[in-house]
């Protein structure tokens, strides 16, 4: 493999024009633990450590969000869905665009610094486009992920890289798309590459040096505890059973955990197994896919685990962002881990141990009927050819969810009533190969002469990159923000949308909820009630996470629609 | 980049080996469920762009058998397509370019030409299809092709390129069945009093754009409307009694021929 090529652009003439950006300091690992004491920055994907994606700051409120205006636009030069988050530390905005490019701005103006440039071998193989979900930051330094699996520090001041390394081999199918997660004296990723038959990991690095610190494997190897759960194939398999099916059995991370320094455990959601839809091939509950699993920060040793989906069929991948909260639960104070699944449900955990405490659907689904009293979910495979709820998307994704401890609910960017027929198909691991999905997929959109029938023939529904005409429109599913009370698991409000939302959500003191969808609406409701108080319409599908932030003491809400970055403000 | 990266895979679905190895005795897609029409328009589509190197019997390449109906590395109907879209470089296997319908075709042929004895297979004769559309059929009175007929229903021009034989074949004998949701029938009073019919074209939470009888095109704010109604019955008339089996099988070989410009 070639080493990786860089080249900065330094954008000389525009930074001497910008006006003077507020004084940056670096950014030691002190000011990240306490980033929610500065409203102003964004310093890390879920916003803090607990990952609650909430905002202190109150200067745009329910009563004047109806003056916010257009600030400032960036465009990125790079075709394809844009899923990153920007930081925002001290004045200057930090994000990636595809496929592997770091953009330093100015927050008030929009105006370029620097770029840099990471040249990814050629070997890459990434199954759902050259995703980048953005940086982190620690000191002076940036780190990104790149397609060809090495993560990279960068300097914040000059945009020139400090140091690289390999985290896993692109030519096998490795991939690193999440935003890192930085902490203390080290920098936290996960290997991406579900459909290559990877075998999926959790690493740690050096901040400083980039040496490898600690390595999580997510599907263990024999010996390790959960290994078992990878069983043996039957002697005379009446269909195709992989006898090694644990070591290309997915278990991909590709979305940011999140960091509990009071137990010191970081924790980081798990992808579906490999190959995705055919589980005849890898008996058993396949440990550690679809989970979510808490670290030891210090090791990297597994503390506890919990497996949202066992045995997973239908590519549920568990990478929504782990949400930590302090919550009073069934009259009782609780450390929790609050999670609204692609599987359909919602989640409470006691984040010290693990324990399972309530599961409930927010969607429409038939995979399982209920939960036993170990919270492990009764199964219900539909019959050939019958659609399951959810559908493969899920009830949600990647995009992340916000905790607002004002409200005290969980806010969840949902797919209702979206169904799909699923059928496994045998397919042999070829190193590096594309293509370990082993299913025949079919969306279920209703027939008008008979809703129990598909519309036969009709060609497949676009999932993550459909243009702007809404084909199937809500026969097919629709979008809705649900805002969920954790001690019940029920709705207090919803929000419907005509089509379905990719868009994260964010919260601020005042009661917002800034979100966007499919149809380009960024929308900011009343996280109070969810009544609609501003729209714009962006003009093309949100794939990202919103965020906001300050420069100079003026609040900006900042969220990408197809290949461009829009930011608003109040006059 | 990303050009070479499909390439590359496509050479690997098929340069280990071309079949189904007895390791895996489970296949997807028998006979039932590929639609005739979809095969027979399959077998005149392989005629065309497959007999020349893979042959009349599917033999026609060493070591290749697609008469088979399996092939290891394209298990799946999508990874069947994907490799003839992509093609096979190495092998000399040019990249196809075909539209949805054609690969629906092509695929349902190719996964059942070991039951299928292609010269048994019904053609239907397009000119006369033409003609069925634009008299004892009418459905311009209602469709647009190209320069002719009306706006009420969608514009058919490149049906052949979107729509499998067998959805069209459906379509004529049960309308409502294949029907897609965003081109539904709606019926709309504004709160102004002002009474809409048309067609869908697009709608979102906010909005709903139609196309009215005269084809113009509206959009409209929901908050605007005092009744919306989207109805699931097409005003398309099925077509079972009305024309002979040989006469559908005539439109529908003259529909797929509709490819837009």
């Amino acid at each position: 493999m070639s080493r990786p090529q860089s080249i900065v652009i330094l954008v000389a003439v525009v930074f001497l024009l910008s006006p003077k950006p507020s004084a940056q300091t670096p950014v030691p690992a002190e000011r990240l633990l306490n980033a929610t004491k500065e409203p102003q920055n964004w310093m890390m994907y879920g916003g803090d450590y607990s990952s609650n994606r909430y905002s202190s700051l109150t200067q745009i409120t329910p009563l004047n969000v109806k003056t916010l205006a257009y600030a400032w636009a960036y465009q990125s030069p790079n075709a394809g869905s844009w899923q990153a988050t920007p930081l925002v530390v001290d004045g200057i905005m930090f994000l990636t665009q595809r496929p592997n490019d770091v953009v330093a701005l100015d927050a008030a103006t929009g105006r370029v610094f620097w770029m840099y440039r990471y040249d990814n071998s050629s070997d890459i193989g990434v199954c759902c486009g050259s995703n980048n979900r953005g940086l982190a930051i620690l000191g002076n330094t940036l780190f990104m992920g790149t397609l060809d699996a090495h993560l990279v520090a960068i300097d914040t001041r000059s945009g020139m890289p400090v140091w690289t390394t390999k985290v896993g081999d692109s030519h096998l199918g490795y991939s690193l798309t999440v935003a890192p997660l930085a902490v203390q004296d080290r920098v936290i990723v996960g290997l991406g590459g579900g459909e290559f038959g990877i075998r999926g990991a959790i690493a740690a690095f050096d901040a400083k040096t980039g040496k490898e610190l600690w390595r999580f494997n997510t599907i263990p190897g024999p010996g390790e505890p959960g290994h078992e759960t990878w069983e043996a194939c039957p002697p005379n398999p009446t269909t195709y059973c992989d006898p090694e099916a644990w070591k290309h059995g997915g278990g991909s991370v590709w979305v940011t955990g999140s960091y509990d320094p009071s137990l010191s455990l970081t924790y980081w959601g798990i992808g579906n197994a490999g190959p995705d839809y055919n589980g005849a091939q890898r008996p058993g509950d396949n440990l550690y896919t679809a989970s979510v699993v808490a670290l030891d920060f210090d090791t990297g040793k597994l503390k506890w685990h919990y497996q949202f989906t066992p045995h997973d069929v239908y590519d549920f991948d568990s990478v929504q962002v782990p949400v930590l909260a302090d919550i009073t639960f069934r009259g009782a104070p609780l450390k929790a881990l609050l999670w609204a699944n692609r599987n359909g449900n919602f989640y409470v955990l006691d984040r010290t141990n693990g324990k399972f405490l309530l599961g409930k659907p927010f969607v429409r689904l038939n995979w399982m009927s209920g939960f036993d009293s170990n919270g492990r979910p009764i199964p219900t495979p539909q019959p050939p050819g019958m659609p399951t709820y959810p559908a493969v998307q899920g009830g949600t994704n990647w995009y992340s969810p916000s905790y607002s401890p004002r409200t005290k609910l969980m806010y969840v960017s949902a797919w209702e009533d979206e169904g799909e027929i699923f059928g496994g198909v045998p397919v042999e691991y070829r190193e590096g190969g594309r293509g370990f999905g082993g299913g025949n997929l079919t969306l279920f959109v209703p027939s008008a002469s008979d809703p129990t029938k598909i519309i036969p023939g009709a060609p497949p529904i676009p999932n993550l990159r459909r243009g702007p005409i809404n084909n199937w429109t809500d026969a097919a599913g629709h979008g809705a923000v649900l805002a969920i009370d954790p001690n019940t698991g029920e709705p207090k409000w919803r929000f419907a949308m005509y089509d379905v939302t990719d868009t994260g959500i964010v919260t601020t003191a005042s009661d917002l909820l800034i979100t966007g969808g499919r149809e380009g609406y960024l929308q900011i409701l009343d996280a109070r009630n969810g009544t609609l108080l501003w729209k714009a319409n962006l003009g093309a599908q949100m794939l990202n996470n919103p965020i906001t932030y300050a420069v100079n003491g003026k609040q900006y809400v900042a969220a990408m629609a197809g290949l461009t970055l829009f930011v608003f403000a109040r006059p | 980049m990303k050009r070479g990266l499909v390439l590359s895979s496509a050479v690997a679905l098929f340069a280990s080996a071309s079949f189904v190895s007895a390791q895996n005795p489970t296949i997807q897609g028998h006979p039932e469920d590929y639609p005739r029409v979809d095969i027979e328009h399959g077998a005149r589509l392989y005629a065309e762009h497959c007999d020349r190197c893979h042959g009349a019997n599917g033999d026609g390449v060493s070591g290749v058998n697609l008469r088979s109906g399996r092939f290891r590395n394209a298990t799946t109907d999508q990874q069947l397509r994907t490799l003839i879209t992509n093609g096979f470089p190495t092998a000399g296997m040019p990249a196809f370019t075909l539209d949805p319908a054609d690969l629906t075709g092509l695929v349902a042929y190719l996964r059942n030409m070991n039951s299928v004895d292609r010269g048994s297979l019904k053609h239907g004769n397009p000119a006369h299809g033409r003609t069925i559309v634009e008299t004892k059929g009418a459905c311009l009175s209602c469709h647009r092709i190209n320069d002719k007929g009306n706006w009420n229903a969608p514009n058919l021009s490149d049906i052949g390129a979107n729509r499998s034989a067998g959805s069209i074949e459906r379509s004529l004998v049960d309308p409502n069945s294949q029907m897609w949701p965003i081109n539904r029938p709606v019926h709309i009073v504004t709160k102004s009093g002002k009474t809409i019919d048309g067609r869908r074209l697009n709608e979102d939470t906010y909005t709903v754009q139609i196309a009215d009888e005269e084809g113009r095109m509206i959009s409209l704010n929901k908050s605007d409307l005092r009744q919306f109604v989207v109805s699931t019955k097409s005003h398309m008339p099925s077509y079972m009694d009305e024309l002979t089996p040989d006469e559908l099988a005539d439109v529908v070989t003259y529909l797929l021929t509709l490819k837009g410009m």
